[in-house]
């Protein structure tokens, strides 16, 4: 399967390109991403930012915002994720089409960030679907966002299509929707995906050090 | 330019001498000092308060909530409640109102109004009819403290969603135990890992 590599040069000094079709396909995906339009707080302003011509996203395939989820690629989760608007977020994500990448930007779409002890903020949007980059930054600058991008791609590009480690949207078992959390009387429920999440488990040393 | 409340509360007390109105003063720096009324009176002094041309507070810029449910600290000034009677011995809420004029550049005016007690006679009448820009105000009040503004024309949650039942910024208000992993938990962080995980250190 794998093309001798020296052969593969020469035969480009002629111009004749040779590639497997999975990294094609990969380069296809991984070149023009479109994201989801929406922000849902002060990173998405760093996330507009970024699409602008000084950051310019263009420049790696993905400044094409979609405003419907069904002509979407990416889901940039932009800024803190309140219980309120996590189910519409989940729904969002389900709408959207395989392949499909979720980018966590900043600490609220990571864990709740500095809204963590709050009543209202949701900890983490991987409670509720699966993460594929996350972005530290409170919020992170445009070139995070970009560096988050290039990190993408490079997964993308190393994704399999066939065999045991093949990527969800190639897997025919694979699920393209999560469960969309209900509201409770006190919080969501569930409140996480217990599937694709679960806390470490802590295991803490008396004092002393007896295990 | 700030207000008289001194002064004003002589004015409400010559045009309104039936409603019950204590001056509260404030002995810190900033000198903010308020007026509680009974909720009983609310609408009426505001309307005084609005269309007495030479007062004319004609905005009214901030409510807000405050929770005493032990009324052992709350100030010891007789309680106009919203309701007749005494207070309710087991804690109230209560409910500020900033107005401002702006005609006149004079603000705040601080209104203050309690309720009987914090669960079903939390009633204080709804100021909508004076001031149109309580509207939302009160309802982020309903939702966060549970104060039922009655007459409100549209008095549902506003940030929270409907199923919801608590009341948030309620002193007692318990959040709902979703604790997970902190590396370095310490403070209120580390008092919430123990009780998550009993029996750990």
């Amino acid at each position: 399967m794998a093309i001798d590599s020296k052969l593969a040069e020469d035969l480009k000094s002629q111009g004749v390109h040779v590639t497997s079709f999975e990294s094609l396909i990969n380069w296809g995906r991984s070149s023009s991403l479109w994201p989801l339009q929406f922000g849902l707080a002060c990173c998405a302003i760093e996330m507009i930012a970024a699409t602008m011509a000084k950051y310019d996203m263009a420049r790696f395939g993905a400044e094409v915002f979609r405003p419907s989820p069904r002509q979407a690629d990416l889901m940039i989760v932009a800024g803190t994720v309140t219980k309120k608007m996590a189910p519409q977020v989940v729904r969002l994500y389900n709408q959207m089409a395989e392949p499909k990448y979720v980018i966590a930007m900043g600490a609220c779409a990571i864990s709740g960030g500095p809204f963590k002890e709050g009543y209202n903020v949701l900890k983490g949007i991987d409670r509720f679907i699966p993460v594929d980059v996350v972005i530290p930054g409170c919020p992170p600058r445009p070139e995070a966002l970009l560096e988050g991008l290039l990190t993408l791609r490079a997964k993308i590009a190393k994704e399999k299509l066939l065999g045991k480690h093949r990527a969800r949207h190639a897997d025919p078992d694979g699920t393209a929707a999560y469960p969309v959390p209900e509201f409770g009387a006190h919080d969501l429920e569930p409140t996480a995906n217990r599937d694709i999440w679960n806390p470490p488990s802590v295991v803490r040393e008396a004092e002393g050090g007896e295990a | 330019m700030s207000v008289d409340p001194e002064a004003i509360l002589k004015r409400l007390q010559e045009a309104l001498p039936g409603a019950a109105i204590v001056l509260r003063t404030n002995p810190s720096p900033s000198g903010q000092h308020s007026l509680l009324v009974a909720g009983a009176n609310l609408i009426e002094i505001c309307r005084f308060l609005r269309d007495t041309p030479d007062l004319a507070f004609d905005f009214l810029s901030n409510v807000t909530g405050v929770d005493w449910p032990d009324p052992a600290k709350a100030d010891k000034a007789a309680v106009p409640a919203a309701g007749e009677g005494t207070p309710a011995s087991e804690g109230f809420l209560e409910v500020l109102y900033h107005l401002y004029s702006i005609s006149r550049r004079v603000g705040p005016l601080v209104l203050r109004a309690r309720t009987q007690d914090r669960g079903d006679n939390a009633k204080i009448p709804s100021v909508v009819s004076v001031f149109r820009s309580a509207e939302f105000q009160e309802r982020e009040i309903f939702d966060l403290y549970g104060v039922e503004f009655t007459g409100h024309p549209d008095l549902r949650r506003i940030l929270m969603w409907d199923e919801y039942v608590d009341h948030p910024m309620r002193k007692d208000y318990v959040a709902p135990d979703d604790y997970e992993y902190e590396p370095t938990p310490h403070a209120a962080v580390l008092d919430q890992a123990q009780r998550h995980y009993p029996g750990t250190p």
